[in-house]
This record gives structure tokens, C-alpha cells and sequence, in this order.
């Protein structure tokens, strides 16, 4: 073999992932980059180099509505379903009960179903019961699904922990209250919060579910997908890019954080 | 629990009996009359729909599968520090809207962008040609959309095997490609069935990428099913085609299941 062919094959793996990384990144920075577009009505042709979008968030009709809508929905969906969630964690992860088998199943149930086929049976419900499709119905929906997400990321938290801390912690005559509160649930908080954050994520994105159960009530999806058809106001690249380097911030403070401790400990 | 059964349950069964009723006296009034002809019609009139959805998801499946294994690979087995990262890098597209990412494929590859430009003046397509509204960016959004979906559970299967296991392989004079085909792939494929079931799933009921980068010829079963909701207002044969693809899935999932002999999804 050559030597370019030797170096070749040994980095292929790693040519190779550059390019997915690529594929990966190229809309998110054609999105950023068009944030600062100087566009007219529509941003589709590159016109030069602007602040305007950034400076003027709220510059194009209605879109600041979605945006609060869907943080609101985001919100509320999350504690919801992150408390009834890790309840339901706890009690597969921890206690055997008649039926345990069925609630597993009923847990991974929504996980594979297409979310069309969720949002239009929710809808079909909400329509039968004669109740108007709204702000509370995409609530409802939201807590739906971000539940199996949160139960499966909790238990498996749960299964990781080593029971012999709880044991030790009893033998040091803590009775089980207090186990719980100084031991178990510090050891699962962060799995908690990683679920949370992911919930978050999950209810901010979804569009077809919600879709189906806003009636009136828009959302930032929402609002995407409808002004898409006329051409997309260079704000919504703004608020995407936003949100891109506030999550990107957010994980990386957590992980610096956490690797802190790791040091110190 | 509770939740769930009353959200989740009864709006299937709320689905599965819509699914048999028939048009009322008035509009957007139905009356269940156990008609389960309802399921014939659906089928027969969105059939081509029906199946494209299932050809697009899997091919969408196979290509995410082929970017995302070496990507997984390289993440778990030659990253170094950089590991977690990288993990991040693979999940940060996320946190800008499907929508917004969609969106800009679709103005990437279309008429106005630099790449339809970039190939008329290479000759590579003709003064006509598209790469939007073909049923290739179909599929090229569906696998883009999923990817991290594939990449995730493949990178947590092939990250926990043993590296020794791979050392042991070639002491016994495997060469790197029988050693990947007789050890690391075997030993990844609970990964390979969650990615492939996480990507597939949501694929095969997606309409937003065959209504962003399609064209009519290109629709998918979701997008019949959206249209006799919010459109039409057809309940009862939006409900019996949701109610189709539902059990279509379940059935596929669970023979690939028995088939690939494992019960780890979770």
C-alpha cells in the first residue's frame, strides 16, 4: 500500500464522520446565517449583512405570540409530566405490583405510535366530548407523550443506582423517608433533569400533534410551517438560532459543572 | 398512569370507533353505524399513499442506518476526550425547530439556491431539473430528521462493549473486518433495532417533509390523513387510515422484534 492509501484507510472512520457531521449541520447554519439576513419580504436570496432581524425579535406579525404560547405550553406540559413521570418511575423501577407488565407496555405504547396517528385520536376525542381544541388541549397532549419519554429515562436511572448505598444508608439508622430524601433522590435528581430538559425540547418542536389540538392557539411550529408557505420573515431564523445556542449553553454549563464535581469529589 | 389511560387509551378507542361511522344528517355530524366498510374505502382510496410511506420510511431507515453506524462508531471508538462533545454536537440540531432545519433544506436544494445553480452550470443537471419535489428530498429530509434518532441508540449499544472483546478477536487472528462482522456488529444490534424502530415509526407517519419538499406525486399517508381532518373534516376515514397505520406498525415492529430476537427496546 501507499502511504496515502495507508493514511487514508486508517482515518476513514474519522473522514467519514466529519461528512455526517456536515449533513448534520448544514441547515442549522444556513439557518443562522440567514438570521442576519438584510431580507425583504421574503428570505430566500442572500441581500447582505444585517442586525436588523436580531435588534427587532418581535419585527414580523404574530410571531412573538407563538413564541410565548409554545414556551407557556413547553412550561407547563414539562412539570406536569416530569412529577407524574418520575412517580410512575419509581413505582415500576422500585415495587413489584399486579399488572406490571401491562403498564410497561402502556409506557412504550405511545413511544410507537406515529404521532399522527396520537395528535388525530386525541383530536377525534376532544371533538366527541364537544370540547373546542385550544391552549389547554395542546397541554393535555403534550403531558401525553413527554411521560413515556420521562418515565424511561428516570428508570433507567433508577436501575443504575447501587442498592448497597440505600442499605447503607439504613444500616446508619436512617429509616426510609429519610433514605429517600438524603440518598435515593439526590442520586436520580440529575437523571430527572436531563428528562425535563428533554420533555422541554420535545413539547417546544412538536409540530404534528399539535397541530391537530390548537385549533386557533398558535405556536412557534406552527407559525413556521403556515408562514412558510408565503416566505419565511427572517425573525423565525433569529428565535431558531436563539434557541440553538441557549440550549447548546445550557448543556455545556451542565457538563462543565458535572465535571467539576467529578474533580473535587 | 392515570394519565396516560384516560389521554392515550381512550382517544385510540375514541379513533377505533369513529372509524366506523358514517356521515350524520348534517355536516361534521357522525352517527356510529358499525360500518366497517369505512376501512375498505380508506385503503383502497389511499393505497399508493399507504405504501409509499412505508417505502419511504424504509428506505429513509436504511440510509440514516449507513450514515449514523460509522458516525456511532467513530464517536465510541475513536473519539477520545472529545466523546462527549461530540454527543452534544449529534443532538444540538435539535434545539433549532424540525420545522426551521426543514425548511432550510428546502431552500438549500431549491430553485433559487446555490447548489440547482451550482449543478445547471456543471452540466450534472439540466436547465430543468430539481432536486426539491422529488421524492429524493422526501427521503433525504426524513433521513436528515431521524438521523439522531439512529445515531443515539446505536452509539449507547457499541459504546458498552468491552474493548477487550475486539482485542480478543484479533488475538485470535481476525482481521479488522471479521472481527467487526463477527463481533462488534452482533454485539451492537439491540442499537441497531431501537435506532431503526425510533426512526422508522415516526418516519412512516411524517407529512411535513413530503409537504416541504415534495410534490403531489410524492405524498405520504400522513399527509391523506391531515387532509381529511383538518381539510375535508372526514373523521371517519381519517380515523379508519390512522387506525391502519397504526396496526400495520405494531404488527411490522413486533414480527422485526421476534425476528431480530430481542426484547431490549426500552
Amino acid at each position: 500500500m501507499t502511504k496515502a492509501s495507508r493514511w487514508l484507510s486508517k482515518n476513514l472512520i474519522r473522514i467519514y464522520a466529519v461528512l455526517g457531521f456536515t449533513y448534520l449541520f448544514i441547515p442549522v447554519v444556513y439557518t443562522i446565517v440567514f438570521s442576519f439576513n438584510d431580507s425583504g419580504k421574503s428570505n430566500l436570496v442572500w441581500r447582505g449583512f444585517t442586525f436588523k432581524n436580531w435588534a427587532n425579535p418581535c419585527g414580523a406579525a404574530d410571531v412573538c405570540n407563538a413564541l410565548g404560547n409554545s414556551l407557556k405550553i413547553g412550561f407547563l406540559s414539562t412539570l406536569v409530566a416530569t412529577i407524574l413521570g418520575t412517580l410512575i418511575a419509581f413505582a415500576i423501577g422500585r415495587y413489584a405490583f399486579k399488572g406490571h407488565g401491562l403498564v410497561n407496555s402502556l409506557i412504550f405504547l405511545p413511544m410507537a405510535t406515529p404521532e399522527i396517528v396520537m395528535g388525530s385520536s386525541l383530536l377525534t376525542m376532544f371533538v366527541s366530548f364537544g370540547i373546542n381544541p385550544g391552549f389547554w388541549t395542546i397541554v393535555i397532549a403534550h403531558i401525553m407523550f413527554c411521560i413515556s419519554f420521562i418515565v424511561v429515562a428516570v428508570k433507567a436511572r433508577i436501575a443504575s443506582l447501587d442498592p448497597r448505598l440505600e442499605q447503607a444508608a439504613m444500616d446508619l439508622y436512617a429509616d426510609e423517608r429519610e433514605t429517600f430524601r438524603k440518598i435515593t433522590f439526590p442520586l436520580v435528581a440529575p437523571g430527572i433533569a436531563g428528562a425535563a430538559l428533554l420533555a422541554f425540547s420535545l413539547s417546544f418542536d412538536d409540530f404534528i400533534i399539535t397541530n391537530f389540538n390548537s385549533g386557533s392557539v398558535n405556536t412557534f411550529p406552527k407559525f413556521v410551517y403556515i408562514s412558510a408557505q408565503r416566505g419565511l420573515p427572517a425573525q423565525a431564523n433569529v428565535i431558531g438560532a436563539t434557541m440553538f445556542i441557549v440550549a447548546i449553553v445550557l448543556v455545556l454549563t451542565a457538563q462543565f459543572v458535572g465535571n467539576r464535581r467529578k474533580t473535587t469529589a | 398512569m392515570v394519565w396516560l389511560a384516560i389521554f392515550f387509551l381512550a382517544p385510540i378507542f375514541k379513533l377505533v370507533s369513529t372509524s366506523t361511522q358514517t356521515q350524520g344528517v348534517n355536516i361534521g355530524e357522525y352517527v356510529q353505524s358499525y360500518r366497517f366498510a369505512n376501512f375498505i374505502d380508506a385503503f383502497t382510496s389511499a393505497a399508493p399513499q399507504f405504501f409509499r410511506s412505508f417505502i419511504y420510511a424504509g428506505l429513509a431507515t436504511l440510509f440514516a442506518l449507513m450514515i449514523a453506524y460509522p458516525l456511532a462508531y467513530a464517536i465510541a471508538f475513536k473519539s477520545g476526550k472529545w466523546k462527549n462533545t461530540l454527543l452534544v454536537l449529534v443532538v444540538a440540531p435539535f434545539f433549532t425547530s424540525f420545522l426551521l432545519r426543514t425548511i432550510a433544506w428546502e431552500q438549500i436544494l431549491g430553485e433559487q439556491g446555490l447548489v440547482i445553480k451550482t449543478l445547471r452550470l456543471l452540466h450534472i443537471l439540466g436547465p430543468t431539473g430539481h432536486l426539491t419535489a422529488t421524492p429524493f428530498a422526501v427521503v433525504a429530509g426524513l433521513t436528515y430528521n431521524f438521523l439522531p434518532f439512529m445515531t443515539l441508540p446505536l452509539y449507547a449499544s457499541l459504546d458498552r462493549i468491552d474493548p477487550r472483546t475486539l482485542e480478543a478477536s484479533g488475538d485470535l487472528y481476525a482481521n479488522g473486518f471479521t472481527t467487526f462482522r463477527k463481533v462488534t456488529f452482533p454485539l451492537s444490534l439491540p442499537g441497531v433495532v431501537a435506532g431503526t424502530l425510533l426512526t422508522f415509526i415516526p418516519a412512516a407517519g411524517d407529512y411535513v417533509n413530503a409537504e416541504l419538499l415534495g410534490n403531489p406525486q410524492t405524498r405520504m399517508i400522513g399527509n391523506v390523513i391531515e387532509a381529511r381532518y383538518l381539510r375535508i373534516v372526514d373523521y371517519p376515514g381519517a380515523a379508519a387510515l390512522s387506525f391502519i397505520l397504526m396496526a400495520t406498525i405494531l404488527v411490522l415492529v413486533l414480527v422485526y422484534i421476534r425476528k431480530m430476537g430481542t426484547d431490549e427496546v426500552v
